[in-house]
């Protein structure tokens, strides 16, 4: 059973002093699955992302990769995160380099490969997201939505097997929007396995092949768009959705 | 009245002229061993600052084992006593302290020279200031930084090395000249311990010479032209480290021949909105250009300023 998952995510909880946040979370993600998790801000989406690329530890539960559980193991920490690529909210380019150096410095460092591959590496992926006129541009030179695609080819960049992205287009403009989604996109077509917090209901609805409806802390829904966007069942849901098509 | 005030500034060429031929070559040694005790102590100094600030900011939770939490706390008390001691004595009497304190207990085991019984004082001193200063930069360095250098799976001393250190050493440069600087002048204290530096060549020429204000006067042009020669260097390497404004916007026919030959089914090629991106940044580089063309002349202004003073 395990041989087809890449996460699942047992019994997962987390509190903060005597806050929980998380509370028996419980999903799987196959290869290739681009899975949406939305809900009401404050609802922990961002903490259970946290905690599934180990930048939180867990209270309690199991985080599996490929079966083997990682909150468990002691060490190693550094290994798993470098198979698992995170995009976040306010983008986190490394400030003291170009945006060639942000996408080749986890490959030479952690990965130990050597310059040159890293180097066509990256411009592989800095083609695929169109910033390679900007290799030599420092992050501070570009623009939010330009800062993000940087931010995907480097988390690409790592060959990760699964992309988690945390409200990756909250904190662009809303014409810059298009083009991170447009490369998310192209992601999910080519068969990237993605887990993506997002606000974006469109994105959800139209791109995802699995969502998840987050609610103080425990799963609300979850499953395949038309069912949770057209037959929810959980009235926070139906609450949820009503507020989002009032806007 | 006026007329006493010009034959003033006429004796004092005159013993200056006369202290100089005297003392001149000791004056010039003064400062190059001013100079370089300044300059070593600073550089060990932020060696010192530095690796208390990464001491100070190991991480540790309560996840953590319990001998790397109590060896944790431990260095971190030790440190925090090495920083209010040096912080909070004179130098002069540190100086005094530790190079008479060495044989005092020791007998036969004395310091190898008075330059490195110097470097040291002058060095654990800038440390400690410095301690401060680097763990307040360590500070200042948003953790989205730490968050996503873990995230490409760096380890803490990676994240150390490649990104924390790089950013932080930009932030205390100024800092570090700072220190610079003040060493420069403080250094003087270490007449007490007879290191030959500036102020000790003028401590023995006036016991000869008498000559106290012709010998000050030569002291502070050598003080000042070497502090400002510092702070014009350190000017300088901050805008170094800062690089250049603009930057080569890279013309893909060149490098990459296959880039936008992608097109997404739905969106076309990414590349439809790119001429139009590279026209802005076109422009941003001109205004970038423009702006620092301003600046330049502006620097030449003050200097040319400077120059006029003096
Ligand atoms: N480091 C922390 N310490 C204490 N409480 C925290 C911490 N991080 C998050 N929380 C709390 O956990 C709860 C969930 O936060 P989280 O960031 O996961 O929400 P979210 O669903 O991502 O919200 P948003 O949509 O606004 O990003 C919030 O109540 C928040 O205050
Ligand atoms: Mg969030």
């Amino acid at each position: 059973m395990n041989d087809n998952l890449i996460l699942e995510v047992r019994h997962l909880s987390k509190s903060f002093g005597s806050h929980q946040v998380l509370r028996d979370i419980d999903f799987v993600v196959r290869p290739g699955d681009v899975t949406s998790i939305i809900g009401a801000s404050g609802s922990g989406k961002s903490t259970l992302l946290r905690c599934i690329n180990l930048l939180e530890t867990p209270t309690s539960g199991e985080i599996l990769f490929h079966g083997e559980d990682i909150v468990a193991r002691k060490g190693g920490a550094a290994a798993y995160r470098s198979k698992v690529g995170m995009v976040f909210q306010s983008f986190n380019l490394f400030n003291n380099m170009t945006v060639l150096a942000n996408c080749t410095v986890g490959q030479v460092k952690v990965l130990k490969k050597d310059k040159a591959t890293a180097k066509e590496n990256a411009m592989r992926y800095l083609e695929k997201v169109g910033m390679t006129p900007y290799i030599n541009a420092k992050p501070r030179q570009l623009s939010g939505g330009q800062k993000q695609r940087v931010a995907i080819a480097r988390a690409l960049a790592m060959d990760p097997e699964v992309l988690l992205f945390d409200e990756p287009t909250s904190a662009l403009d809303p014409e810059m929007v298009g083009e991170v989604l447009t490369v998310m996109q192209t992601l999910a077509n080519e068969g990237m396995t993605m887990l993506v917090v997002t606000h974006e209901m469109a994105f959800a609805r139209d791109v995802s092949n699995h969502v998840v409806f987050m609610a103080d802390g425990v799963i609300g829904e979850e499953g395949e768009p038309e069912q949770v966007f057209l037959n929810p069942s959980n009235p926070r849901m139906v609450e949820f959705l009503a507020r989002f098509r009032q806007q | 009245m006026l007329q006493t005030f010009f034959q003033q500034c006429a004796q004092l060429g005159i013993d200056i002229t006369s202290t100089w031929a005297r003392y001149g070559g000791q004056y010039l040694t003064g400062m190059y061993n001013t100079i370089t005790l300044a300059i070593l102590a600073t550089l060990i100094g932020c060696i010192i600052g530095f690796i208390c600030g990464i001491l100070n900011t190991i991480p540790c939770g309560p996840g953590d084992n319990i001998v790397k939490r109590v060896v944790l706390r431990i260095i971190r008390v030790v440190i925090r006593i090495y920083v209010e001691v040096f912080r909070g004595t004179p130098m002069i009497l540190q100086a005094v302290f530790i190079y008479y304190g060495l044989p005092y207990f020791t007998g036969s085991v004395r310091w190898p020279s008075v330059f490195i019984a110097a470097l040291v004082i002058v060095s654990i001193n800038t440390g400690a200031y410095m301690a401060e200063s680097v763990r307040g930069g360590f500070l200042s360095i948003d953790p989205g930084q730490t968050e996503s250098a873990k995230a490409i799976g760096m380890t803490h001393v990676q994240t150390m090395l490649y990104v924390i250190i790089p950013q932080a050493l930009r932030v205390l440069l100024p800092q570090i000249g700072n220190n610079l600087i003040i060493n420069i002048k403080d250094t003087s204290v270490m007449f007490i311990i007879s290191y030959g530096e500036l102020f000790s060549v003028h401590r023995a020429a006036v016991g000869a010479t008498y000559l106290y204000f012709p010998s000050a006067a030569i002291e502070m042009t050598a003080y000042f032209s070497m502090t400002l020669i510092a702070s014009l260097i350190l000017r300088w390497l901050e805008k170094r480290m800062d690089g250049s404004d603009n930057y080569e916007l890279v013309n893909e026919d060149q490098l990459v021949g296959a880039a936008g030959t992608y097109t997404h089914p739905v969106k076309g090629s990414p590349y439809d909105e790119h001429s139009k991106e590279a026209q802005k940044f076109q422009q941003q580089r001109q205004w970038a250009e423009n702006r620092k063309n301003s600046e330049a002349s502006d620097v030449g202004n003050r200097s040319l300023d400077q120059r006029g003073e003096r």
